[in-house]
């Protein structure tokens, strides 16, 4: 088995499939636990739709790369989601539904009608559960990987301490001068870009398990901020180095390896947690 | 001039009034106590003097070098996740957020200042602690000295002992009575009248009839009020 492991590390797409998914797991697990703990997770479950229409509409565009138009359309998706958002809660989940429900639908039905390739389910298939895309990244879908996902943890650091504070108690901190409103914006724009990064490794139907699982886990473990946000990283980026491993040796699609190891670890971390607090 | 004016203000939200012709001071180092009954426009006269509500007419003045973001709040208590993961020191050191711009760390001296204000409510024990698994009258104290590290001249208190029981609550009353005896002015939102008559130096009662005065006054004009009814 190492030795077949050896044999496909000296392929570059392998290594670059391994860079990209150890950073793409470690920004959505940093950014999962404030979204679970906001509330927000369903922010991201409706844009990763979003984001999936778009990228049906840069197929019948025959755009040479996706990622430029997916990237701006599903960042203006998530921050006029959190402006409806904003309005009650019934009418933003109902907002979020409409909008991805709809892209979804229109997604798939644009694809159909304007599709040259000969295999379009299996292009759907792939969009929807990443199943091979992770595997035949360009060179400069890594790079934009490596940067957007770096700078998704640089701004993380940089706002740590006032993302805990608008996520802890979002009133307290706009009393006393941290403007809430920005920082959720902010928030939204960075959930828009993992998400995006994301889908090349898990497709879109299974963002929301990446980003939400780890936290989760985490969770059943720590009982302070930094040591959820810790965990929830270490778990996140174990998960998803394990399950292209996983994949690669097993020929199993990456995603949802990578979805199902996180699974495991979730009921593991419950188990622990449950008979710790005994 | 006064911390706050507050000249003829009127609360309310989408255009409903809850609240009408309201007006009143408070000066610095004051204890204004407000009374009124629930659904009475409190809760909302706290967020309009926080700057966070709009108030549909009037106006509500600082002064004394009183700025917006210099007025500490402790939320009615619902506000607070039950599941959040959160040790009692990173609660509140949060209150020093708003205070660092665009600095991502906290400095010695304002992590110094947090301590300080743990001491202050003898929290310092607790520190480590996870926030969700305290007493009620313990997480209170938790989110006073978040509030403290946000400011130390003026604290919005909404309903702070509501769920404490009674020996807790009697702890609450005399630390914030001791934090206005080291000058922060307060204002709290309590339903408790013999609190009010020990420990507050102004009452504001919403609601109908508005009243506001010091202590002594109020006391007359109720007797004047059973008296009419
Ligand atoms: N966000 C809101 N939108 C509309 N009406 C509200 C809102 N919040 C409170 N109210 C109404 O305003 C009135 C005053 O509420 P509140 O200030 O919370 O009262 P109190 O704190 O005195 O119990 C109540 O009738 C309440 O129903
Ligand atoms: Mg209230």
């Amino acid at each position: 088995m190492l030795e077949t492991l050896q044999l496909y590390f000296s392929y570059p797409f392998v290594r670059y499939a391994l860079i990209v998914g150890v950073l793409i797991a470690l920004s959505s697990s940093l950014l999962g636990v404030t979204l679970v703990l906001k509330r927000f997770s369903f922010i991201g479950d409706g844009l990763s739709h979003v984001a999936f229409g778009a990228i049906a509409v840069a197929t019948v565009l025959g755009v040479s790369n996706e990622m430029v138009v997916v990237m701006p359309v599903t960042i203006l998706a998530a921050v006029l989601l959190l402006r409806t958002g904003k309005n009650t809660k019934v009418k933003g989940d109902a907002a979020v539904a409409m909008i991805s429900v709809g892209a979804l639908a229109l997604g798939y039905l644009l694809m159909h009608l304007f599709s040259t390739s000969t295999n379009l389910s299996g292009d759907v298939c792939s969009t929807l559960f990443g199943s091979t895309a992770i595997l035949t990244l360009s060179s400069l879908d890594v790079w934009i990987c490596v940067i957007v996902s770096v700078l998704v943890m640089v701004v993380f650091l940089l706002f740590y301490h006032k993302i805990f504070a608008v996520t802890f108690d979002e009133t307290f901190a706009e009393a006393t001068g941290l403007h809430a409103g920005r920082y959720n914006l902010l928030i939204a724009v960075i959930t828009a870009a993992v998400i995006v990064l994301a889908m090349n490794l898990v497709g879109s139907l299974l963002i929301s398990a990446l980003i939400i699982f780890p936290a989760l886990s985490a969770m059943r473990l720590f009982k302070s901020f930094r040591a959820v946000i810790l965990c929830s990283a270490v778990l996140s980026v174990v998960c998803a180095t394990a399950g292209i491993l996983v994949s690669i040796l097993g020929s199993t699609p990456v995603g949802s390896t990578i979805v199902a190891m996180d699974i495991g670890v979730f009921i593991l971390c419950w188990i622990v947690g449950k008979v710790s607090r005994r | 001039m006064a911390e706050l004016t507050v000249s003829d203000v009127t609360l309310g939200y989408e255009g409903r009034a809850v609240v009408k012709g309201l007006s009143f001071t408070v000066e610095s180092g004051d204890y204004l106590y407000i009374l009124g009954e629930n659904g009475s426009g409190k809760s909302t006269l706290i967020k309009s003097l926080l700057g966070l509500h709009p108030v549909m007419a009037g106006s509500i003045q600082r002064g004394d070098g009183l700025e917006q973001d210099e007025i500490g709040y402790l939320p009615q208590q619902t506000d607070v996740q039950r599941d959040f993961p959160a040790s009692v020191l990173e609660i509140v050191r949060s209150g020093l957020a708003g205070r660092c711009g665009l600095r991502p760390y906290y400095t010695k001296a304002e992590k110094t200042l947090a301590d300080e204000n743990m001491e202050r409510l003898g929290i310092t024990h607790l520190s480590r602690r996870c926030y969700r698994e305290l007493s009620g009258g313990q997480q209170q104290r938790v989110l006073l000295a978040r509030a403290l590290c946000a400011t130390q001249k003026m604290l919005l208190l909404d309903e702070p002992v509501a769920g404490l029981d009674p020996g807790a609550s009697e702890e609450m009353y005399q630390l914030v009575d001791k934090l206005n005896q080291e000058g922060t002015t307060i204002l709290m939102v309590s339903h408790d009248l013999q609190a009010a008559g020990k420990y507050a130096r102004h009452i504001l009662r919403i609601g109908e009839p508005l009243f506001w005065g010091t202590k002594d006054e109020y006391l007359e004009w109720q007797k004047g009020e059973m008296k009419d009814a």
